[in-house]
């Protein structure tokens, strides 16, 4: 193809008239964003539904039963795709379904959930069990209410409903739905153990063991932690959290609600936290730390100390390692499309500290005020987008000419045809990203990827297009 | 021809145990068909229903193949759901043809629609009216409620919808070979092709997503992947010679080679898969009637290449017990494999119901197997896992989903079929042919090979 060929294409409108405000250039007028709208018929988005919110949210719970309620693909796609580790039990692995047939749409499935109920909590002796609701639940009218209220009663433990729909909404929804079957958990169990300097770790799913980093962190500063929400998550520990001092929210939207209603309800604190990169981690721990401070000056005295002394240990064991990555990366730019725009933040930051630039970032699920945020930390010319699809983002990795995309595994074929690197940062990865120790796999994940030599044979490169400083 | 005798559909069939599924042995119906659109050139997959089966469908697609799989949703919302999704539905099939620039779009339903009851097939006529004075793309619709049937009723019910709606005339003769291979790799697609070539046969092989889900890499991103069969010659199939339908199972179900038989008189082979010695002697056998040619020698050679390697390795894996579970017509195929080398098939498993497997698996190597192995349909892991549990397998064969119980009693697993998710290289492997029987036997002997080697205190250098 000759250059002007490609070069129109790269021009082509990518873009559809309905979205045109869902992405915006940094410096380009006003900067406002229309977010959290209903997906574009006909468009390929990324994003999933209200359900498969709700079993991110509760999947790590380890020793609950996860019963999907509806057709079978509903449950089959999502068994065992998490990389959510448990220290114990492993219930959460499996992929269970009521696989509802034709006569029970028709004459409807309240039945069969109810003995799905019992087999299943007799075979695994639960500690508590949730039940989904998928699309048809909710339009053949299973009261899924009843039901679960009766087989907890006919089974002695929680059984609880969580009406995840797939159609009413988006993936926040799903969160929400999530968030209220979760507190109906809370406040269950005996907290007279709890120490007043005590956490609960939410909206972290213990992917790669990621939520051990953090508890290991919280321990050498003095900090007990009461519940995983839901990282290597247990049912007694999330009964229990209303106990924790001080709730800690990573992730913009996935367990921000429940933290709302355990300040709400129990006069919990939260703070918001981010695990990723260098500074969002060590302001994090500082944050924790300075707010028990403040709150039991005898009881915590030292923590700030301590917190220190572990960020100076950490970042003297990282930093060397990370120069010496940076010094092959630096230049090179970076294309990121995550779930939550949180960690979109995070990796901007991150980024940084590689030498490198964000080129391209968006998220499925921000809102106007993320996007905003987004936007002061990024530089002149940053494209930020909502709810790509596969047009739009392949469009700006063109035109950007990125050498890494960070994103999930919808994303890798994108850039993988285009000759891009890819680092998965989505719930798949078996790597732990989270933390120090995680900055430095992120780094090394970066590095491993954009420093590859098989670059050099893609069409793009070998076209010798776009990229003048190209090795090529 | 070889179409097996239906023996009594009953025997040998015992359903799942358990009111609740676990681990299911199956995929959605859409998820089918929508594989099957995406083999068609300039097509892309859409799902008439909400965002999220799509977007899961993709994830596990895409998780195989590390290929783009981009299937359009309506994208359904609460609203639609009570007042139905015909909106939806133009508004999405007019942005696919917009700014995808398909040629065709497939649409499946999902279960919320199918539920709700949305007549898609009315909702089309009216789009149609609608929009007459646009250049419309062909769209071409199935039904797929995920209650009743699994992924391979979704992807041949696609297959039968495109013959029927682009199909709808007569052809003038064509001389080529209908080949509809069922769900095979790109690499078997590929391999049929070849074969059918060898032969002097030009084949339309329907669908054919050998290019479109295993690409080469690229300058540009493509909205919709180059391959795929031509609509064109979609539409020249009644003109065919004849018709190859691939897979024992599919049974006296309409199909698309049923429907070009019954409608243009295009003769219909209904064979087995072609995995392993004889299911490929028999593909060969058609092809020899058809063509009017001998095997030509590099396939003959071929063919004797694999009986000196099966000579040569039969003692690694004679004997062995293996659990075999999948897709209904890729089991029959790998069980009459197993039965041809000398292993012994225990249990034979599938989430689909009521596909005579035990039938089928009488008439493809009964004649072999000195005992029938145990066949159940309708099944879950969890059954399949129990079953085996009394059986000391000594191997198990299908796709990644038996890893766990595979490690759980430290025995081999022989990846094949779909999905592949915790290996590399899915969509290249072959099954079919002499050189895919050669594939799958070499690999099976080096997996027992590699965990005598591992297992030994000794570590063989030679083994
Ligand atoms: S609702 Fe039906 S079509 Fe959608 S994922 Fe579930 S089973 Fe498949
Ligand atoms: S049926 Fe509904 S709940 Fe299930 S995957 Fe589809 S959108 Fe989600």
């Amino acid at each position: 193809m000759s250059e002007t060929a490609a070069a129109a294409r790269i021009e082509r409108p990518a873009i559809f008239e309905e979205r045109r405000d869902q992405i915006r250039r940094i410096g380009e007028g006003d900067f406002s964003m229309a977010c959290n709208r209903d997906s574009l018929a006909g468009a390929v988005s990324q994003r999933a539904c209200v359900f498969c919110g709700s079993r991110v949210v509760l999947y790590p719970i380890a020793d609950a039963l996860h019963l999907v309620h509806g057709p079978i693909g509903c449950a089959a796609y999502t068994w065992d795709i998490r990389g959510s580790l448990s220290s114990g039990p492993e219930l959460h692995r499996l992929s269970f379904s009521t696989d509802l047939q034709e006569l029970d749409v028709v004459f409807g499935g309240e039945k069969k959930l109810a003995k799905a109920l019992d087999e299943l909590i007799a075979r695994h002796h639960p500690k508590a069990a949730f039940v989904y609701s998928t699309c048809i639940v909710g339009i053949i009218g299973d009261d899924l209410e009843a039901v679960c209220k009766a087989a907890g009663e006919r089974n002695g433990i929680p059984v609880i409903p969580v009406q995840s729909e797939g159609f009413k909404g988006n993936k926040r929804e799903g969160y929400l739905a999530a968030c209220k079957a979760m507190r109906r958990l809370v406040g269950t169990g005996d907290v007279s153990d709890v120490s007043p300097l005590s956490v609960n770790i939410m909206g972290d799913f213990n992917l790669a063991g990621e939520t051990w980093i953090i508890r290991r962190y919280m321990e050498r500063m003095g900090v007990q932690v009461v519940a995983g929400i839901t990282g290597d998550g247990r049912v007694d520990d999330i009964r229990r959290a209303h106990g924790a001092g001080l709730n800690l929210v990573q992730c913009s939207g996935s367990t921000q609600d429940l933290a709302r209603m355990l300040r709400d309800d129990f006069g919990t604190p939260f703070i918001r936290v981010s695990w990723i990169g260098i500074e969002d981690v060590a302001e994090s721990l500082y944050a924790i730390a300075e707010h028990f401070e403040a709150r039991h000056p005898k009881l915590a005295a030292g923590m700030v100390e301590r917190t220190a002394k572990l960020v100076r240990e950490e970042l003297a064991a990282l930093m060397p390692q990370l120069a010496a990555i940076r010094r092959d990366l630096t230049g090179k730019r970076a294309a990121v499309y995550v779930g939550g725009s949180f960690k979109a933040f995070s990796l901007v930051k991150a980024f940084r500290h590689l030498g490198m630039e964000v080129a391209v970032v968006g998220s499925q699920t921000g809102t106007e005020e993320d996007y905003k945020e987004l936007a002061a930390i990024c530089s002149p010319g940053t494209i930020v987008v909502d709810d790509a699809n596969p047009l739009e983002l392949s469009a700006f990795i063109r035109e950007k000419d990125v050498d890494v995309f960070v994103g999930g595994v919808k994303e890798r074929p994108i850039a993988f045809k285009l000759g891009v690197g890819f680092c998965d940062h989505n719930h798949e990865r078996k790597i732990a990203l989270e933390g120090f120790e995680g900055m430095l796999n992120f780094a090394k994940e970066i590095h491993a990827s954009v420093m590859s030599p098989v670059w050099r044979f893609v069409p793009r490169r070998e076209a010798g297009l776009n990229r003048k400083d190209a090795e090529v | 021809m070889s179409d097996a005798t239906v023996i009594d559909s009953e025997s040998g069939y015992k359903g799942q145990s358990h009111v609740a599924t676990t681990n299911a042995c199956k995929l959605c119906t859409p998820l089918g068909a929508t594989l099957a659109f995406k083999g068609v050139e300039g097509a892309i997959p859409y799902l008439h229903g909400s965002q999220g089966c799509a977007t899961y469908m993709r994830r596990y697609i895409i998780s195989h193949f590390r290929e783009p799989m981009d299937i359009a949703s309506s994208a359904l919302g609460e609203k639609n759901a009570i007042y139905g999704g015909g909106p939806n539905l133009k508004k999405g099939l007019l942005n696919a043809m917009r700014k995808y620039g398909a040629g065709v779009v497939g649409v499946a339903t999902t279960c919320l629609m199918e539920t709700i009851g949305d007549d898609v097939a009315r909702l089309l006529a009216e789009f149609r009216e609608e929009f007459g004075d646009l250049p419309l793309a062909d769209v071409v619709h199935v039904s797929t409620p995920s209650y009743s049937g699994t992924h391979m009723d979704g992807f041949h019910g696609a297959v039968k919808a495109l013959a029927d709606q682009l199909c709808v005339e007569k052809a003038a003769p064509t001389g080529r070979v209908n080949v509809m291979p069922g769900f095979v790799s790109p690499a078997d697609i590929r391999h049929l092709k070849e074969i059918c070539r060898e032969f002097g046969l030009t084949p339309t092989v329907l669908p054919d997503y050998s290019e479109t889900l295993d690409g080469p890499a690229l300058l540009d991103y493509e909205n919709i992947p180059s391959g795929g069969t031509r609509v064109a010659d979609i539409r020249a199939m009644s003109g065919s010679v004849a018709s190859l339908e691939l897979g024992r199972a599919i049974g006296r179900q309409a199909t698309a080679g049923t429907s070009l038989e019954s409608r243009f008189g295009v003769p219909l082979h209904r064979l087995g898969l072609p995995i392993g010695l004889r299911e490929t002697d028999s593909l060969f056998e058609a092809l020899k009637d058809i063509s009017g040619r001998p095997v030509p020698r590099e396939l003959a050679l071929e063919r004797g290449r694999y009986i000196d390697a099966l000579v040569d390795g039969h003692k690694y894996v004679s004997g062995l017990r293996a659990v075999v579970y999948g897709e209904e017509d890729l089991i029959i195929g790998m069980t009459s494999f197993l039965a041809e080398i000398g292993v012994k098939p225990v249990l034979v498993a599938t989430g689909a119901r009521n596909r005579d497997v035990a039938g089928h698996i009488r008439a493809a190597c009964g004649d072999i197997l000195r005992e029938e192995p145990i066949v159940r349909e309708g099944v879950d892991f969890f059954d399949i896992v129990e079953e085996a549990g009394t059986l000391s397998p000594d191997l198990l064969v299908g796709h990644s989903k038996g890893q766990r119980a595979a490690r759980e009693w430290g025995v081999p697993l022989l990846r094949c079929g779909f999905p592949i998710h915790d290996r590399f290289g899915g969509p290249r492997l072959l099954h079919v042919g002499y050189r895919g029987a050669q594939n799958l036997f070499d690999r099976l002997v080096n997996l027992v090979l590699e965990k005598k080697q591992t297992d030994s205190d000794i570590g063989y250098g030679y083994l």
